[in-house]
């Protein structure tokens, strides 16, 4: 377990060293403003990133849940300001429908044995569709629910605004942590990532659990998809494209094994902190592209696997022939 | 329209005002610019022509490319505004979802100024917006026209711009107004050439086609220099002589259009000037420095280039902007 710790730990390392380094050089980052947007900011990443963190645990994949966000932030404006539901009646329809998605896809996966890969690949390309059916266009959301929870937020000391978006996120990474580590599903997704055959022998519910954390993971990509319209007040069609790499790199970061059964949900909250680090960085600095953000986090997602391979590979038999040459 | 040149006219003075009064107005400020991405070559010339601008101006420009998405817009605002700038641009992605993060800014008392696009949004959460009018770009192509064949007899074919798109319906209005005086012109067909090189010139060969070879057409209005491009080609493949036989005229003022003059077969182009942000810096550094308040919409100069203008000197200027 103290071995499993180790990427986890270089992950919180890294994120406060790189903290530190441009604090040194851009004071105004150290300051509760900037760790404010930081939560606001990647509040749908971080939701997204909770469910992925369950999935690729379990030892699967999730491509779909940034069309899924777009598609809920479609399907909650086209109901809000065309069929003029109230958007607490839009949202629980949008988890309701996000979650059967889920469950379609986890069942797909476990009883026709297709990989996840391919399954939610079609999930994604079904759920961006349907988006842009609805409406290609972006539809901008007025109410005044939205008004209310744009304008509310707790004032941090320092100008930081923590908005509702924000505490979304953090409640959902609580849950989140608690579900991995403290209940029977939870164990039952590390078991299943683990070896599902062994899982299957020792009594895990291998079906069930499969599909459950794929609705898992829609479902709380159906509440990103809410917040992502909280967040710009609109539904579009296009919003969220590529949220699901952008949350496998934070879940990767974080620590988590990609081949399943190691990992912690807290780490993927700093892999999605060292991300909306990396963009504020460069938004600081102004001069250069912001494509770099792809290349740290590029190079950031090599050097995890790299060590991953190293600290996991260190039990194993192979380890020692390693090690000879 | 009045209102239109009105506020032109106010925006030239403006300009001009600070250009004089705050020579260096601008000098040592922080402006932060969040750009829609690089979708176009307008749009990677209106980049650089802002970085330049900035630099000319002493600003120590923030810039934040977007890559298309307005998260990434948004994130960028708010980083902004996190780092204390003294002014943010910005070209908005979308015009929906703006209200929250420009309310912060505005809490935060830093002007934003929109270039190039609108939003949906109440303008007192923006200093102001800078952008082309559209359909003044269509009626100076018109206009134009109007005054190059004089009494002669005028049958124009048009190539619109993708269908339903604002600069395609507004550009065609415009230019039907500036042609509105003259009856000796008619627009005899119109189709769209998608904005692309290749549909522009594939509709105008079954323009000429359809019109016994091209013998009656006087002249071609195309709603971008692309298509206009396109066009050239097709009328030296029926073997006639564009900017002699058949007039070409078209918007945007690209390189390859003054390519096109310079041997003679392009005979006008209207600007859709990339330089957005000469007009806002003009207007924060009256703002900044003297308080200020600008129009709420800054047009930018639609401005007709013809072979008279050295073509060359302005293909020279241009074709290192990225376009």
């Amino acid at each position: 377990m103290n071995r499993a710790l180790r990427p986890l730990l270089a992950t919180t390392a890294i994120f406060l060293l790189a903290y530190i380094a441009a604090v040194l050089q851009y004071p105004s980052m150290l300051s509760t403003r900037v760790l404010g947007n930081f939560l606001t900011d990647n509040a749908f990443l971080g939701i997204a990133a909770v469910g992925m963190t369950f999935v690729i645990l379990s030892g699967g994949i999730d491509l779909s849940v940034g069309a899924v966000i777009g598609f809920s932030t479609v399907l909650i404006a086209t109901l809000i300001m065309w069929a003029g539901l109230h958007p607490l009646l839009a949202f629980a329809i949008t988890l309701v429908i996000s979650a059967a998605f889920g469950a379609v896809m986890g069942a797909a996966i476990h009883y026709l044995k297709v990989p996840s890969f391919i399954v939610t690949l079609a999930g994604m390309f079904l759920a961006r569709g349907g988006a842009s059916v609805l409406s290609p266009d972006s539809i901008g959301i007025k109410h005044d629910l939205y008004t209310n929870i744009s304008r509310s937020y707790i004032l941090l000391p320092g100008g930081g605004r923590l908005t509702v978006i924000a505490m979304i996120m953090l409640a959902v990474f609580v849950l989140g942590i608690i579900l991995a580590h403290r209940t029977r599903f939870g164990s039952y997704v590390y078991a299943l990532g683990g070896n599902e055959t062994s899982a299957a022998l020792m009594g895990v519910p291998v079906a069930r659990t499969t599909i459950l954390v794929y609705t898992l993971s829609s479902t709380l990509a159906g509440i990103a998809g809410i917040v992502f319209s909280l967040y710009t007040s609109a539904g579009y069609s296009l919003s969220a494209l590529g949220v699901e790499l952008d949350a496998i790199a934070a879940v990767v970061i974080g620590g988590t094994l990609l081949t399943g059964g190691y990992g912690f949900v807290a780490g993927t909250f700093i892999g999605v902190m060292l991300q909306g680090l990396v963009q504020t960085y460069i938004v600081f600095d102004g001069t250069l592209s912001s494509w770099w953000t792809k290349i740290v986090i590029g190079g950031l997602l090599f050097l995890f696997i790299l060590l991953q391979r190293l600290v996991f590979s260190a039990s194993s038999p192979r380890k020692k022939a390693f090690r000879k040459s | 329209m009045s209102i239109i040149k009105k506020l032109a006219l106010v925006a030239g003075i403006g300009a001009l005002m600070s250009s004089t009064a705050y020579a260096e107005g601008l000098a040592g400020k922080v402006i932060g610019f969040s750009q829609i991405g690089s979708e176009s070559g307008w749009r990677a010339a209106e980049t650089s022509v802002t970085k330049a601008e900035a630099e000319r101006l002493g600003v120590d420009l923030k810039f934040a490319d977007a890559q298309q998405k307005q998260e990434n817009q948004i994130k960028a605002l708010r980083g902004f505004i996190a780092q204390g700038v003294d002014a943010i641009l910005i070209a908005p992605v979308v015009s929906t979802g703006w209200e929250e993060v420009l309310t912060e800014a505005k809490d935060a008392e830093i002007p934003v100024v929109l270039l190039d696009r609108g939003i949906d949004a109440p303008e007192d959460l923006y200093l102001t917006s800078v952008a082309s009018d559209q359909v003044k770009e269509g009626r100076v192509a018109g206009e134009w026209l109007v005054s190059t064949v004089g009494d002669r007899e005028c049958k124009v074919v048009e190539l619109q711009g993708t269908v339903g798109s604002s600069p395609a319906i507004n550009r065609k209005q415009g230019f039907e107004e500036g042609i509105a005086s003259a009856s000796n012109i008619s627009i005899i067909r119109s189709q769209t050439g998608d904005f692309t090189r290749s549909k522009g010139k594939e509709v105008m060969e079954g323009f000429l086609k359809a019109e016994g070879g091209g013998a009656g057409i006087c002249a071609v209005y195309a709603h971008n220099d692309d298509m206009a491009v396109g066009a050239i080609q097709a009328i030296k493949d029926a073997g006639l002589k564009p900017g002699s036989d058949i007039l070409v005229v078209s918007i945007d003022a690209v390189p390859d259009i003054f390519a096109a003059m310079v041997s003679g077969e392009a005979n006008a182009t209207v600007e859709l000037t990339p330089n957005m942000a000469g007009p806002a810096f003009a207007a924060l550094d009256a703002y900044l420095n003297a308080g200020t308040v600008p129009e709420k919409f800054i047009i930018t100069e639609s401005k007709l280039y013809t072979p008279a203008d050295d073509p060359q000197g302005e293909y020279d200027r241009r074709k290192g902007l990225g376009y």
